[in-house]
């Protein structure tokens, strides 16, 4: 029994420890942007880079997760002579749930793994050590650019997420199920709020911070060589995705929770 | 002065005292004592796993000791926090073993990094001292147009060499300057740091197990062991030296009171 209370109360500890670590990290991080020099360049780089270069997945996703939706709305509204809702339900799901989850999960495949292979690959190289030496600072050139970026380039993703994946529903719902365009248009737009919207991109700008944080944070402290950068890579898929899904649930209740 | 102390220099460019470095129950450095000149050339051997490597990234605070003083121009940099460290890096240059370049940039902005990145210079400005530092080091303007990955070995070396020396430090540190290039490149590599040391006038703190780099660059030679410096003299003693580990590792006998550890720092 005091060996499992032992072996529980280590984890925990080690938990405890891990999110110091981690919160330092994003401290470290985001403080550099307090102080010059500062690397428009850089940032603007990795705009382009998340933003621009991970539309064509994020639209994708977003195209068909919207028909889909359309499609299991209906036949399931269909049960209780509920269509109408079909629009509605779409842009609802789309605008505040499966735009910025989807695009975020996405975003973490992507992009998270690519910072943290590309920053692990520095540090397992010296060349994080070189940066250093030639005095500049690892977290004001590597890890800044890359949270900011992640940060407001989320939510531009989302937003032009919503609109494709809105536009799936309306293909399905218009050519395959029958709905009149109008008609179909109007239910989209009559009961959609701003908050509906808003707290999508809220959620899209944290998600978007979690991705990059969790490349940096992975990818400067891997070790060993190419087995350590692989490793540095898988982790920050999973532990960026873990928290995308931990985090959409914390601002679901702050938005919406009665 | 030959043997384990370290010899009294008047007003030393690197002074380090007691300094002790551990991973987990792994003793690195146990108290290493050692002085280094302004303008002397300092090589450090051992072998591998000694704790070479980390006893310069400590002085270069790229490690943080858990005992010791460091001391440059006699101001003490352990525990220096971070915003104080930039204006120390400045004096310092580092050439390391794997080179290092930078793989997105282009070879004459990784030589001109510092310049621009570190001190803000001017990019038109900073290419041209970048170019005349790899022609100080034997390559060409065409050179720096090119991606580090399409470089030899020796090459990537050079480059690493001419951005160790770009701005021009006070100090300038080597990491296995030779390891992995044939000997003819070696000696190129050896000749260059002799040279490019001189023309800056710089410090030089050396570190590398081959002897033939350490005799040809060195002016004072010190062997680390276990954590510590076993001995240390001029580089023309170390063939002479009255010292069983220094004899054992110039010769590079298999037998003798160093022994290999299987497992690295």
């Amino acid at each position: 029994m005091i060996t499992f209370l032992a072996s529980v109360g280590a984890a925990f500890f080690a938990f405890l420890a891990a999110t110091g670590r981690l919160a330092r990290f994003a401290l470290l991080g985001l403080s550099a942007a307090l102080r010059p020099p500062f690397y428009p360049r850089l940032i603007l780089r990795q705009i382009v880079y998340i933003g621009y270069y991970s539309l064509p997945v994020v639209g994708l996703t977003a195209i068909f997760t919207g028909m889909v939706l359309a499609l299991q709305s209906y036949t399931g509204f269909s049960r209780f002579n509920a269509e109408s809702a079909v629009a509605t339900v779409v842009v609802l799901s789309v605008t505040r749930e499966l735009g910025p989850v989807i695009a975020g999960l996405m975003v973490a495949g992507r992009v998270g793994a690519a910072m943290a292979a590309e920053i692990g690959t520095m540090r397992v190289t010296d060349q994080i050590d070189a940066l250093t030496t030639l005095s500049t600072d690892p977290f004001r050139y590597l890890v800044l650019p890359r949270l900011l970026a992640g940060l407001l380039t989320l939510p531009l993703l989302v937003l032009v997420a919503d609109v494709i994946g809105v536009f799936g529903g309306y293909i399905v719902g218009t050519y395959k199920l029958g709905f009149n365009p109008a008609s179909y248009l109007t239910q989209t737009e009559s009961y959609l709020e701003t908050l509906d919207v808003v707290s999508g991109l809220v959620k899209a700008a944290v998600f978007g911070f979690i991705v990059a944080l969790m490349g940096c944070y992975h990818g400067y402290h891997s070790r060993g060589g190419a087995e350590g950068v692989g490793q540095a890579t898988t982790y920050a898929v999973v532990s960026a995705s873990i928290l995308i899904l931990l985090s959409n649930y914390l601002l679901t209740t702050a938005f919406f929770g009665t | 002065m030959n043997g384990a102390v370290s010899p009294k220099i008047a007003a030393p460019k690197i002074s380090v005292r007691g300094l002790e470095k551990s991973f987990g129950a792994k003793r690195v450095l146990d108290g290493v004592d050692i002085d280094c000149g302004i303008g002397e050339s300092l090589v450090i051997i051992g072998g591998s796993g000694t704790g070479k490597s980390v006893f310069v990234k400590c002085i270069l605070g790229l490690l943080h000791p858990e005992a010791g003083s460091i001391r440059i121009d006699g101001a003490e940099t352990v525990g220096l926090p971070r915003a104080g460290r930039t204006g120390l890096m400045n004096k310092f240059g580092m050439l390391f073993q794997g080179a290092a370049l930078f793989d997105s940039l282009p070879v004459w902005e990784n030589v001109a990094f510092g310049l621009i990145q570190g001190r803000g210079m001017e990019r038109a400005k900073a290419r041209q001292i970048a170019l005349d530092k790899l022609a100080a080091v034997g390559l060409g303007a065409e050179v720096g147009e090119l991606s580090p990955s399409e470089l030899s070995g020796g090459m990537q070396k050079r480059v690493a060499l001419a951005r160790a020396i770009a701005a021009e430090p006070e100090i300038i540190f080597f990491d296995e300057p030779t390891t992995g290039l044939d000997p003819i490149m070696a000696d190129v590599i050896n000749d260059l740091i002799i040279k490019c040391v001189r023309e800056v006038g710089a410090t030089a703190v050396s570190i590398t197990h081959d002897m033939v780099s350490a005799r040809k660059i060195a002016d004072r030679i010190a062997m680390l062991h276990k954590g510590k410096i076993v001995w240390q003299g001029p580089a023309a003693d170390i063939d002479g030296a009255d010292n069983p580990f220094v004899d054992q590792f110039v010769h590079g006998r298999a037998e003798g009171p160093i022994q290999m550890e299987v497992r690295a720092v």
